[in-house]
């Protein structure tokens, strides 16, 4: 079990510099609690990767310090950093057998053969690989090897964190949800720290109990989904969460109100109120955008049908506001207005949420 | 629904085909099954003989030196060069400028003509004057290969190592390039060292290309002929005489062309059954 704690990490591939770009993780500070199911969610690119192979080991940040519990093991090697990783593409040893693959890690540190068999066959049952244990690893199906790489992370008494390098992305659907499932419930049932790298907001949203938001090598949010549904700080995660995603239209500040088509939509308090003359972005999501008698005046440019909703999307002079509506209710074909619920609408500045 | 009627036309396109590999392969191998059962005395006359030849090969104890040796020669080459082939692929570096450099390195060999690495090997190691031979001399260890069988089979064996294993290690190394990074990673999580790293990963991952390597080494060592035969002659006596030295001074020094047809067929299919059994063992586990 252990506390995750990322002080002042960057990283660069190519050895640092002085523009933004060189740098593939910006600036880090964060704190993860011990036994929690986190996700770090982004697009290709943002740096996720890069930092779970900082977290094993597996690259040495170019500054900052990685601590476990406190104790700082960014100079630790990642065989005795006591994590396991599960990668995105299965990793198994194709000429052992199931039960050999499970056994190898606790064999390499030298575990009696007495207690490596129990370890195993506690795990495979955990698994439900009891049946396969005497076959070859290299015959199973996709999601057969993502348990063996699982259970080799999970057989080692002495882990403390379990991460997952977007480990669905080579399983047929059907098994994407079973075993997103079972990963659920390992969790709960074994309480290690579990980190979980993907791009699908899906998988995200279902396994994690906090999110970590990232973008261009940056953390923009960590919350719980609820949080990120509901207080995104950032457009991007505003963008990136939810489908559709967040409306992020170009406003201006008025005395501590921020303005939209000529209609006060949210407040700002004065403390952090920003310099007037920086643009500022009013975010609202579809969710929370109605139509009303009175309000923003907008022409609705196209409905389409999503089931138990209707996505709808007007224009106002040239910005693009998308809603849903709830299927059977009318849409007005002329004189149509918008409301925007004010507790979720928010303002945005560089980007950033201003409260 | 109408039955559409076969068209035959596709034959043409077959023709070229079929009239090539008639040309270069099935005639000429006819031709040998045909000396190999008869006997000639020029003029195009023959008789009969069956599988007189045959009988005649099997039984010589010539041929059965030739194919002692043939198999002693490719078994020792094999010993060497498929390991030193994969510890030397196992040092070449995965990125970075001194790829290619290596590769090409590696390549050199592969590139030169066979009779001139024969012809090579003979002034290297010529005991009075080449570098190799002098060397060795020089340290008080009296070796001529020309005169002593076991310096001329060292010399031999030496050549074609010098000569091949550049053709494993490249098969090993593309093997090894293959293997994406996540296995490396998963295995130090793991706590795997060097050993278990090599014997579970890199060893299973290369099974293929070295499976490979191994029967074009088999095939062309089991087949030598132009770089010990430039090199030695087959000699001292015949103590390095293979089996195609062997075969080309029946055929073309004695004239038995019977005998020598008969012995070119053994020869085939043994190389043919040899890299069959192999190959069906080496796959045998690998669909299951």
């Amino acid at each position: 079990m252990a506390r995750i704690g990322l002080h002042n990490l960057r990283h660069s591939y190519t050895g640092g510099g002085q523009r933004d770009e060189d740098w593939a993780l910006k600036q880090m500070d964060v704190e993860w609690e011990d036994g929690g199911a986190y996700a770090l969610l982004g697009p290709s690119g943002c740096g996720k990767t890069t930092l779970l192979n900082i977290i094993s080991g597996l690259i040495e940040p170019t500054e900052g310090r990685v601590t476990l519990d406190g104790s700082d093991v960014t100079d630790t090697p990642t065989d005795q950093r006591n994590i396991a990783q599960v990668f995105q593409f299965p990793v198994v040893y194709d000429t052992m057998t199931v039960y050999d693959n499970l056994a190898f890690p606790l064999r390499n540190r030298g575990v009696s053969e007495l207690n490596v068999d129990a370890r195993v066959k506690e795990i495979a049952a955990m698994l439900d690989l009891e049946a396969m244990l005497t076959r070859r690893a290299s015959g199973l199906t996709a999601d057969g090897k993502q348990k063996i790489s699982l259970g080799r992370g999970l057989v080692r008494s002495d882990v403390n964190v379990i991460m997952f390098d977007e480990p669905l992305t080579v399983i047929d659907p059907h098994l994407k949800w079973i075993l997103r499932s079972k990963l659920k419930e390992l969790h709960q049932r074994v309480g290690t720290t579990m980190i979980y790298v993907t791009h699908d907001q899906t998988e995200a949203l279902t396994f994690a109990d906090k999110v970590v938001v990232m973008h261009e090598g940056t953390v923009v949010q960590i919350g719980t989904p609820v949080e990120l549904f509901e207080r995104p700080q950032h457009t991007f995660v505003g963008h990136f969460i939810g489908s559709p995603g967040m409306n992020v239209l170009s406003g201006y500040l008025e005395k501590g109100r921020a303005k939209f088509g000529g209609k006060t939509v949210a407040r700002v308090s004065a403390g952090s109120a920003p310099d007037p003359a920086e643009r500022i972005e009013i975010g609202v999501r579809p969710e929370f955008v109605k139509f009303s008698r009175s309000g923003v005046p907008v022409r609705v440019t196209k409905v389409s049908d999503a089931g138990r909703f209707q996505v709808v999307e007007t224009m106002h002079e040239d910005q693009l506001i998308r809603l849903l509506v709830p299927d059977g209710e009318s849409i007005p074909s002329e004189n149509a207005n918008l409301t925007f619920d004010p507790e979720f609408t928010h303002v945005y500045a560089g980007g950033w949420a201003v409260t | 629904m109408t039955t559409k009627r076969e068209n035959q036309k596709a034959w043409l396109f077959v023709l070229p085909v079929v009239l090539l590999v008639a040309f270069n392969a099935l005639v000429p191998l006819m031709t040998v099954v045909n000396y190999s059962v008869q006997e000639t005395f020029g003029n195009n006359v023959f008789f009969w003989e069956g599988v007189k030849w045959f009988e005649q090969v099997l039984h010589s104890d010539r041929f059965h030196a030739a194919l002692g040796r043939q198999f002693a020669f490719t078994f020792m080459i094999l010993a060497i060069e498929v390991p030193l082939g994969i510890a030397i692929a196992l040092t070449m570096p995965r990125s970075g400028p001194w790829v290619s450099v290596c590769l090409v390195l590696m390549a050199l060999p592969l590139l030169i003509p066979w009779n001139v690495v024969g012809a090579m090997w003979n002034i290297f190691a010529l005991p009075e004057t080449g570098l190799l031979g002098k060397a060795i001399n020089s340290l008080g260890i009296n070796y001529n290969f020309t005169q002593q069988p076991v310096a001329a089979w060292l010399t031999t064996v030496l050549m074609d190592v010098w000569h091949w294993t550049s053709l494993v290690v490249l098969l090993a190394y593309a093997g090894l390039c293959s293997i994406p990074d996540a296995y490396y990673q998963a295995a130090k999580i793991d706590g795997a060292g060097p050993w278990a790293v090599f014997r579970h990963i890199q060893l299973p991952k290369m099974k293929r290309v070295l499976t490979i390597a191994i029967l074009l080494r088999f095939m062309d060592s089991f087949m030598i002929y132009t770089e010990p035969f430039v090199l030695t002659g087959g000699g001292p006596g015949n103590t390095t005489t293979f089996l195609s030295i062997d075969l080309v001074k029946i055929a073309l020094g004695q004239f038995d062309l019977g005998p020598a047809a008969a012995m070119s067929l053994i020869y085939f299919l043994i190389v043919l059954l040899t890299c069959w059994v192999f190959y069906t063992l080496m796959m045998r586990n690998e669909e299951a």
